[in-house]
């Protein structure tokens, strides 16, 4: 008698376009909610532009704003951090509760485990998905930035994948969590409220980072929202945005980081999921 | 175990064991090393209560669920290897639905289809074919989260059937159904298995086994603990024909130490005696001989049920 399989070998050999099905799948899917996705993704810039790039920026441009923000106008402040702020709120948004019901609810997952597909390309796809939705909310965020002038130089287009990056590197994450929660229990509550939202607001997105007190300051410095910031913020502004070249290596370092161990922890959560 | 014929093995299995890591660290051996010659074409079925070790024997013939010792193979090949060329040729009916409940009906099944790597056009064409043999054309555009159970559960076969699978494993396939549903299912199944698909089962319903099983299994805490046709299992497992003696509740205890010795085997229930007999009539009127005087009196054929009850017990597992 011999032991086999201590590692899921199941999973091991590949099924060509079995990632890509998975991808076909979703977007499937998401045709049922294509034209709310969309708009919200058109409505909500035009809001928050509106709200804080005219109202509260008009404030703040005539205060003490210009001087700390490196003689930038508020709205031009802003602008990239809020489209890195939606690229992540989808991300979330898709990784999470709709991700999740495929493990527990509609047992979606375990559905396509049965066919040559395997768990990792069932992760794969998923987060290709999740990309490809967090892109296309990008996209449409740049083109109201352009509309309100706010979109940056000729370099501005960056915020698109700067802002991919930071959402779909939180997203594989999120994908590694639904992977090992057996009860939802309203950990992804816990989740918006605690991390999401205060890492929205203290990442260098409404005001810099050096407003913080010292002792804080780590809580932006480990947040990706910050260094996806530092980067949409560059792309827009360029040199104004008043980022070291050094340190943006360094950001672009810690996002590609953060999404290759996510990746990897989630098509193992997967595996360990579906496989056992 | 199993027989040899002319036909190759789909599934053969050696000492196969399967345990399981649970919380707190203890290890739970759902199935305790079992041998099985499954022939292709066959209709084959695993008997057994609840925590029986059916469905992880399953999900390992599956090979969604790596075995923890032992020699598998399916349709030749061993599953910890080749897992993904394995799964490409079998069909899963798993116990509970998993359809996108989002997605139309006929879109589930082409969905399905990619996942097999089937092109798009073949897709569709599949998925017609197989809405008219589940009878669910006229619900073809419908969502899915609209259908009855027996419509979902007949999508369900029918999306395991898109890549024209050479084994169909059905895990519990009618549990839940009304009558009607349960017979339009079994029509559907028979007709695969004429077709010369092996079908691979759970059930819990004795009538289902009968219907559609040419052999079956008997598991109880993780072992195989029978193994036949039906009939060989009745004729090796139980008597020809059962008499059933009804008395007021608590009356059939009196009555036990005379019909004692009569018969092989009598068994007690609360208001019943089962007297396990080869001549129900004859049995019948030996009784009444000796002033046995039950409320009714019923001579049946033995079914699986009571071998199934025989072989793993009347008291619930869980």
């Amino acid at each position: 008698m011999t032991v086999h399989d201590t590692s899921p070998a199941t999973a091991a050999s590949r099924w060509p376009g079995g990632t890509r099905a998975v991808v076909e799948y979703l977007v499937l899917g998401w045709r049922r909610y294509l034209v709310s996705s969309l708009s919200e993704a058109v409505g909500a810039p035009l809001l928050y532009l509106l709200a804080l790039g005219l109202g509260l920026g008009a404030l703040v441009d005539r205060g003490s704003g210009g001087g700390a923000l490196g003689g930038v106008g508020y709205l031009d402040y802003i602008a990239p951090a809020l489209l890195t702020a939606a690229a992540l709120q989808v991300g979330v948004g898709e990784s999470a509760y709709p991700a999740y019901s495929r493990f527990k609810w509609t047992r979606v997952f375990l559905g396509i485990s049965a066919t040559p597909v395997s768990p990792r390309q069932i992760a794969d796809g998923q987060l290709l998905f999740v990309a490809l939705r967090v892109v296309t909310g990008a996209v449409l965020y740049y083109l109201v930035l352009l509309a309100f002038g706010a979109a940056g130089g000729g370099w501005g287009p960056l915020m698109v994948v700067s802002g991919t990056l930071t959402a779909c590197g939180c997203a594989a994450w999120i994908l590694a969590l639904d992977s090992v929660l057996t009860s939802e229990g309203g950990v992804f509550n816990v989740l918006f409220r605690f991390v999401i939202v205060p890492m929205t607001l203290f990442s260098g997105s409404f005001f810099p980072v050096d407003r913080i007190p010292a002792a804080l300051r780590w809580v932006a410095w480990v947040s990706p929202l910050w260094h996806g910031n530092e980067l949409a913020r560059t792309a827009a502004l360029g040199g104004a945005a008043g980022v070291p070249a050094a340190r943006l290596l360094l950001h672009a370092v810690v996002l590609l980081a953060l999404l290759g161990t996510g990746v990897a922890v989630a098509r193992r959560g997967f595996d360990r999921r579906l496989l056992r | 175990m199993g027989r040899p014929g002319d036909r190759p093995s789909v599934i053969t299995a050696r000492g196969l064991r399967k345990s399981f890591e649970v919380k707190g660290g203890a290890t739970v051996e759902a199935v305790r090393g079992i041998d099985l010659e499954v022939p292709a074409g066959q209709a084959f079925g695993f008997l057994g209560p609840n925590g029986a070790g059916k469905s992880s024997t399953m999900r390992m013939i599956a090979c969604v669920s790596p075995r923890t010792s032992g020699e598998l193979r399916i349709l030749g090949r061993d599953p910890a290897v080749d897992g993904v060329a394995i799964r490409a040729r079998l069909g899963v009916v798993p116990q509970q639905d998993n359809l996108d409940e989002e997605l139309s009906v006929r879109e589930n099944l082409f969905v399905y289809g990619r996942y097999f790597g089937l092109p798009r056009a073949r897709c569709w064409q599949r998925a017609d074919e197989l809405l008219e043999f589940a009878q669910l054309t006229e619900k073809s555009g419908a969502k899915v989260e609209n259908l009855s159970g027996g419509m979902k559960r007949r999508l369900t076969i029918a999306r395991s059937l898109m890549n024209e699978p050479e084994v169909l494993l059905l895990d519990e396939p009618t549990t839940g159904l009304d009558p009607q549903a349960r017979h339009v299912l079994w029509d559907r199944l028979f007709r695969l298995k004429q077709q010369g698909v092996t079908l691979i089962l759970t059930t819990h319903y004795m009538d289902e086994a009968e219907q559609l099983c040419d052999r079956l299994v008997v598991m109880d805490g993780g072992v195989l603990v029978a193994e036949g046709s039906p009939a060989e299992l009745i004729a090796g497992y139980s008597t020809r024909e059962v008499l059933e003696l009804r008395f007021v509740p608590g009356e059939q205890t009196a009555a036990e130490p005379l019909v004692a010795g009569l018969v092989e085997r009598v068994e007690t229930l609360p208001d019943r005696l089962l007297l396990y007999t080869p001549d129900g009539d004859r049995t019948l009127a030996e009784v009444t001989e000796r002033g046995v005087r039950p409320v009714s009196a019923l001579v049946r054929r033995s079914t699986l049920e009571d071998v199934f009850l025989h072989l793993t017990g009347r008291s619930l597992v869980d």
